[in-house]
Parts: C-alpha cells; structure tokens; sequence
C-alpha cells in the first residue's frame, strides 16, 4: 500500500469516500509517522493517539452504515495549542498554563469535529504566539524537518513542521502577524490567514484581539481551501465575526486549475517589501522574481505599486500587539485556571500571589512584551505610541486600498529570510521582529494572506515561499491564484517541493550523520 | 534613546503583576529603551489629520438575540481551579493586613 501519510488531503478524502482505505488506517499511519520523527522534530505537545484512533473507527462506522459524511470526513488534523480542546490540554506554549484542559472546544475545533476530521493532537508554539521561531516555548523548541537544526519559523512552528514531516496532512494555526504565513515559507508548506473575523476566534487563546485570526496550514492550495471551508463563517460567540455569504474556497482552488486562470490578472508587486530591502535573503529575492516572472509569462499583468507606510508597520505591530497583549494575558491572574504560585516571602495576599506566579509562569519574551504594551498604554505616553501606532494602521490601510485599485493581488515574499540556525536570533528580540517584515501589513489592515513555497534559495537549499494578498472578504482570490501559480511551479519542479525535504527515516539519519564523520 | 529608568521598569511591572528578579530588571530595562528607540518612528507619520483605526474591520454594535442559551456548569467552571472550596474558587486574602 502506499504511504498514506504522503497523500494530499483532498487524494485521502478521495480514497476514504471510495472505501479503499479506513480512517483508522490513516490514522494509524500518521500515529506511526508521528512516533518515528516526532522526537527529532518535536511539532506536538500532546498525541491523544487512542482517542485519534476511536475517532477513526467511529468515522468509519458511520461511513460503513451508508452515512454521507462531509469532504474531509475521517482525515487527519492537528491543531496549534493556542486552540482550547476540551479533550487535551491546551498550553499556548506556556508554563503558566501546563496541563490545562478547558472546560469548552474553540469554534473551529468544534467545527472540525462536527466535519469528521481526527484531532491528532496539539502541536508546538513560541508561548502565547510571541515569536517567529518556536524559541520561546516553555517546552522546548520545534526543528525544522528541512535541518533540523533550524527553526521552523513561529508562532506556529509546531503546526508546519507537523505538515512538512508527513506527520498530519492538515494543521490549524493562528496568525497574528504571520504565524501562520512566515512557518509555511520557512518549511515549504502552505498557510493561509483568512480575512479578520472570517473564521471564528472563540477558544483561541488571544494574543492581540485585533490582529488574531485562525487559519489552515496544508501541503497544497486545494488543502487548505477544503479546511478553510470547514473552520469558516460566521460565528455568534465571536463578536467580531464577519456575517457574510463566503464562497467554496475549495471551488475557487480548483477553479485555478483551469486552463488561462491567470490571464489578465492584475498582479501587484510592493514595492516596498519585494526583496530589495535590507535584511533580504538573496535567494528568496532570486526565487521572487523568478515567480513573478512565471506569472507574467501566464498571462498575467504585472505592476509595481507603492505603499511607502509598510515601512512604519513593524513598529506600529510592536506598540499595538504588546498593548493588546499586556490586557489579555491580565487573565493569567492564578485564580480561575493555570499555575499558583506564592511568593518565597513576605505577606501572602492575592495580588502578591499573582505576581509571583506570573514571573514563574511566564517567558521571557511575554514578560518583555507585556511590559512594553503596558509602557505604551501609561499615562503621558499613549498618544505618542499607542494612539501614533493607530494612525499608522490608518495610513496602511489607505495603502492597500490604493494598491488594489491598480491590482487584483499583491505578492511579496512570505519571509525575508530562509530558516535560520536555533539560537541565532533568540537573545535579539529588534533582530526577531524583522522576521515578520512583509506579513505584517495584512494584519493591520484585516486583509488576507495566502503563503506557499516557491522553490529552494540557491545559497542554502532550503525553502522560499511567497505572499499572496487581496481585498478583504476576497480570499477566494487568493486560493484560486495560488492554486495556479501553485501547478505552474509543480510542472516546472516535476513534483510538490516537500517530495525533495529529507525523508527523517531513521535509516537516512544514521547515514546523513556517518556521513558527516 | 528614551529615557527609561529601572525604577520605571519596575514600577511597570509592578502594574502587570510580575516580579522580577534584578538581572530580569536590569536586561529589561536595556532592551525596553532599545524597542521602544525603534518603535518611536510611528510618531513620524502620525499627523494629527490622520484619524486612529483601532480595529481593521469596523463593526458596531454587535448584540445576539436576547435568548437564554446554556453556560459552563459550576463543575466545569471550577474544573481548572488551582484551588476551590465548595462551589468557590479559594484565594488568598485581598488585602495585606490581614496575612
């Protein structure tokens, strides 16, 4: 039998619907997958793996009782800890939160659950998705299957490498400002963060309420699409959720498949952000352009548009996620849930108790960005930085809406770098916060964002990805462009790029490492 | 660079409810000078025409239908407490001169 843990999600649905083989079976498979790579790789938290095969076999049993299920029905899926799971601890990648099991499902994983996919389990994070490497999880990091001695990008490390090791055929992540985006490029998988308040975020443990927005991570477009289109829509519980008609993301990626997709479409390079700035790799640039090319060669119509705010985006994204961030993490309070800790001395009272739990619960890098959102939110200095970050978000904002009057989509690319070494930026939190340079507009601005790899930079063999942007609520836009830029380049490789990423069979490793003896 | 004191810093931390040792403080205290040094630019642009945006997609006015739905048990309400008696999550005394 074929390696089922090597399919597309939309090929094992397919064989799943066809009965040629079990939900159990793939279950099974990726359960096996996971125990073989995951202790190098380390993408999970937790592997509820006797639930994941009751799941199966129930799925199965409804299957064989002539039930008609839904399109992913019986797959596969992890999910980024910052999901609450009302059957396995949800972390958020933090001490103050170990073992915690919530009393509730967020909506997506209520959603995939009513779909019939399988939870595996819960996959790594940078703690409270702080982070753009997976570094800055209380549980140690994430490597990336491509050199495992690299990181995987972040916050949502833990859910791409899990795609990317043939570990789960779909994940679940959370982007902020490119937690989602950035893992895919750096591990050559797909990511999408879908327009804000396009996917529901009740149970997702909040980072910076208005930048937060959960989103799949997959092995190709049409993956992501048919995920996309079980977690989205409209929820009630989420008071920010959009009420509007989405079309079949899933029919808008095989609608890229056709013939001429591309033609006349109004591609738009930013400028500011295309690879031409300091701190951009030169093979991602080479990599870029060569992508942009290939889609002018089909049809496409390229021009340059300017959005000369980009440039103050990072800055506003460090004064407003930290500010939003200082007030969530308020709830981490020692008395509801999570960790307590008492002070080693002095009076034992409850406001005491909170702070000394508090600096042990929390990392670093929280404990950084917390004290830095509550400088920007004190008195004498919210209009210079927090209300100036505002205006900021205004001005990018207006940049796009210029931008998309000349274009249908913008491209950039999805990181400025390929994944660099553990512990190379790790102690550099200014040097960290470049990783997610040409993501972060779209967070501001709410727009959506689709990222999928392009190829292997030259001076390092490992992968680049680009990003896709549209107008808000247009993500099909991007799922149907991306589908076709996504053949071109798969005709031109002969296969998907993550068929060239080392397989981590343990028989490979043991040669890889006599090799380097 | 900004001028930021480690008595301010810890005068912040005091506001976010986290202790923090003296070598937290002192490194804190560098890199919060340094962040807040390259965040600063946004005060750049930010002219007093610009209206704020505090949310990328505005909305106003949210409400649900005025239907009782069900909420969370006590159970399960209490299910991740670090410590309740009875129906109660227990803490430790409010005020300070009672310890």
């Amino acid at each position: 039998m074929d390696d089922l843990t090597r399919l597309t999600a939309a090929d094992l649905a397919q064989k799943l619907s066809a009965s040629e083989v079990s939900s159990e079976e793939a279950t099974r498979a990726h359960l096996e997958r996971i125990a073989s790579v995951d202790p190098d790789v380390h993408a999970f938290l937790h592997v509820a793996s006797e639930r994941a095969i009751e799941t199966a076999k129930a799925v199965d049993a409804r299957r064989a009782s002539g039930e008609t299920l839904g399109p992913l029905a019986g797959v596969p899926v992890a999910i980024k800890d910052v999901l609450c799971t009302q059957d396995m601890p949800s972390t958020s990648g933090s001490k103050i939160l170990e073992g915690w099991v919530p009393p509730y499902d967020a909506t997506v994983v209520r959603k995939l659950r009513e779909a019939e996919l399988i939870p595996l389990g819960k996959t790594n994070m940078d703690e409270f998705a702080m982070g753009s490497s997976t570094e800055h999880s209380a549980f140690g990091p994430t490597h990336n299957p491509w050199d495992l001695e690299r990181i995987p990008g972040g916050s949502g490390g833990g859910s791409a490498a899990a795609v990317a090791a043939f570990e789960a055929p779909l994940a679940l992540g959370s982007d902020t400002g490119g937690s989602i985006r950035q893992p895919a490029a750096v591990t050559g998988s797909v990511g999408v963060k879908p327009t804000y308040g396009g996917v529901s975020r009740y149970g997702a443990i909040a980072l910076a309420s208005s930048l937060d927005q959960v989103g799949p991570v997959t092995r190709s477009v049409l993956d992501a699409g048919l995920l996309h289109d079980v977690i989205g829509g409209h929820d009630p519980r989420d008071s920010t959720s959009i009420d509007h008609e989405w079309p079949s993301m899933a029919d808008a990626a095989r609608a890229g498949l056709r013939d001429n997709a591309l033609k006349g479409l109004r591609v738009g390079v930013v400028k500011e952000i295309a690879g031409d700035g300091e701190g951009f790799q030169a093979g991602v640039k080479q990599r870029f352009d060569e992508t942009v090319r290939l889609l002018t060669a089909a049809g496409a119509e390229v021009v340059e548009v300017s959005a000369p705010s980009f440039e103050y985006a990072v800055a506003a994204y460090y004064l407003i996620l930290p500010a939003e961030a200082s007030s969530n993490l308020a709830r981490f309070d020692s008395v509801r849930f999570g960790m307590r800790v008492n002070p080693v001395s002095g009076p034992v009272t409850s406001e005491r108790v909170m702070a000394a739990t508090r600096d042990a619960g929390f990392g670093a890098e929280v404990k950084r960005r917390i004290i830095l959102g509550t400088y920007a939110l004190s008195a004498g200095y919210y209009d210079a930085y927090y209300g100036s970050a505002q205006k900021v978000r205004t001005l990018i904002q207006r940049d796009f809406a210029a931008a998309f009057e000349q274009a249908d989509v913008l491209i950039s690319p999805a990181a400025p770098t390929t994944a660099f070494k553990i512990g190379e930026k790790v102690n550099d939190p200014l040097a960290m916060y470049l990783n997610d340079i040409t993501t972060i507009p779209a967070n501001l601005a709410g727009v959506p964002g689709l990222a999928l790899p392009v190829g292997l930079a030259p001076e390092d063999g490992l992968p680049v990805g680009v990003q896709l942007m549209a107008p808000a609520h247009e993500d099909a836009r991007l799922y149907t462009v991306g589908a076709a830029l996504e053949q071109l380049l798969e005709a031109g490789w002969g296969h998907p790029l993550l068929q060239s990423a080392p397989s981590l069979a343990q028989s490979e490793m043991f040669a890889s490492e006599e090799g380097a003896v | 660079m900004p001028d930021i004191s480690a008595e301010q810093v810890r005068h912040l931390a005091d506001l976010a409810r986290i202790d923090l040792s003296d070598d937290e403080l002192t490194s804190l205290t560098a890199e919060l000078a340094q962040i807040v040094d390259s965040v600063a630019k946004v005060s750049e642009v930010a002219t007093p025409d610009v209206p704020a945006t505090s949310h990328p997609i505005p909305m106003t006015n949210v409400f649900r239908d005025d239907a009782v739905v069900p909420g969370l048990s006590v159970e399960q309400a209490l299910s991740g407490a670090p410590e309740r008696e009875g129906d109660f999550f227990r803490v430790a005394p409010i005020l300070g001169e009672e310890a």
